[in-house]
């Protein structure tokens, strides 16, 4: 009885097959930005550079996780009327603590995030998740389950702001790659990389978001061909 | 007056909460297959963002705020409480138009419940917040940015009504499409913003 009680234990919390999928379904067929559409308005916002898009994501990931592992606690006891209230409190708690721990380390990203870090509180895909996997499943799942979407949705981040950070101001993470270093060296061109590159001025602005998207959710389902949208 | 006048327009036009700062993308791109659809639910928006906009003011101003009734800077409290107003205030207003107005009801009825999760309603408040506006001042923006947030959803619905005729590339079709053609609307949107807001 107790080898069998220890052995069933041991099961829930392994890393097997379908632990997997819950992790690595979110990255591409179920992705939560270019498949799902959920959570674009703060996608776009916060992608003018890879600094910002990488606190979001880290953001992301912690609120979505955490609310998913407290929501799959709690769901036997929230009542099924006024469960979007409970969760919402959850979530705000959660970025709550995101917002003041952002304030107390990262002063500067703070700053230039402003209401987007409130914005996670009504980002689709916390919300979708809580409602279509932890009000149903056991606490380890849903933690599975919401890494695997906070990942997905951070490397779309990351990677929209790679292009928009690299063409509209020729950095990543800030630091200059190709372009001229400043005012004065446009024409010394031996220092830099491709010293006679402009930033482009339109992918730092928000359209550019948009279409740096657009693009991904083209590649994505023309590589994936059974995420086409057939009506 | 014409202070007032002038924050609608610029919150309607100038920094469109759709088309500008890219808020409540969700559902927009969601809800905008069918202009008739777009239509309801843009009126919810205009409707709760009226509401919930100086309810926000108020508590912010009186129950967090330094010299509120409690004397204790609560700021930190402010999504939870600004989310809570939110989500009661659909549900209350989903109640009220049930019972006074079938009709209406029946129009918005299946939309009110997804304006919780808008990020545009809760957007508008923090925007409030930072642009310290006073009471009247925040009425006006609350409805400018719905209105601004209808014109934008019942737009490019028109355009995707349109566009379901045309021959896109299989893999473009539908949501792509959408992005695309939101991008050039934002572009478009962008001419306006050159205005100068110190004009107003």
């Amino acid at each position: 009885m107790a080898d069998t009680a220890i052995s069933e234990k041991k099961k829930t919390i392994a890393f097997g097959k379908k632990e997997r999928k819950l992790l690595t379904d979110p990255i591409n067929d179920d992705n939560p930005i270019t498949v799902q559409v959920l959570g674009i308005c703060s996608a776009l916002a916060v992608t003018t550079g890879m600094k910002n898009a990488a606190v979001m994501a880290v953001a992301v990931i912690f609120v979505c996780t955490f609310s998913n592992v407290i929501t799959s606690l709690f769901r036997k006891s929230i009542p099924k009327q006024v469960r979007m209230i409970v969760q919402l409190v959850i979530i705000a708690t959660l970025v709550t603590v995101v917002e003041l721990t952002l304030k107390a380390y990262a002063f500067e990203s703070y700053k230039q995030l402003s209401v987007f870090i409130g914005l996670i509180i009504t980002n689709c895909i916390i919300m979708g998740r809580l409602e279509a996997f932890a009000m149903a499943n056991r606490p380890y799942e849903s933690a599975l389950d919401g890494l695997g979407n906070g990942i997905g949705y951070g490397l779309i981040l990351l990677i929209v702001a790679f292009f928009r950070e690299f063409f509209g101001k020729g950095e990543i993470f800030g630091a200059k790659i190709i372009g001229a270093t400043s005012e004065y060296a446009i024409n010394t061109t031996e220092s830099t990389l491709f010293g006679w590159y402009q930033g482009n001025n339109l992918m730092v602005l928000f359209p550019s978001a948009m279409f740096v998207i657009a693009v991904l959710i083209w590649a994505h389902r023309a590589w994936n061909t059974k995420l086409v949208d057939v009506s | 007056m014409g202070e007032l006048v002038n924050i609608f327009i610029k919150s309607a036009f100038i920094e469109n909460l759709a088309l500008s700062y890219f808020l409540g993308m969700c559902s927009y791109l969601a809800v905008s297959k069918t202009v008739k659809t777009a239509f309801g639910l843009g009126l919810a928006v205009i409707f709760v963002l009226g509401i919930t906009m100086p309810i926000n003011w108020i508590i912010n101003s009186y129950l967090l705020s330094e010299n509120g009734i409690f004397g204790v800077d609560l700021t930190f409290l402010r999504f939870i409480l600004f989310i809570a107003v939110i989500a009661s205030m659909v549900q209350l207003v989903e109640m009220v138009v049930e019972k006074y107005s079938p009709a209406l009801y029946n129009s918005l009825g299946i939309f009110l419940p997804l304006i919780t999760v808008n990020c545009a309603i809760l957007g508008g408040s923090l925007f409030m917040v930072s642009k310290e506006y006073n009471f009247s001042e925040s009425v006006a923006f609350g409805l400018g940015g719905g209105f601004g947030w209808f014109l934008a959803i019942v737009a490019i619905a028109a355009i995707r009504e349109k566009i379901k005729y045309s021959n896109v590339p299989p893999a473009l079709r539908g949501l792509g499409m959408a992005f695309l053609l939101t991008g050039l609307m934002g572009m478009a949107f962008m001419g306006l913003m050159g205005i100068d807001p110190a004009a107003f």
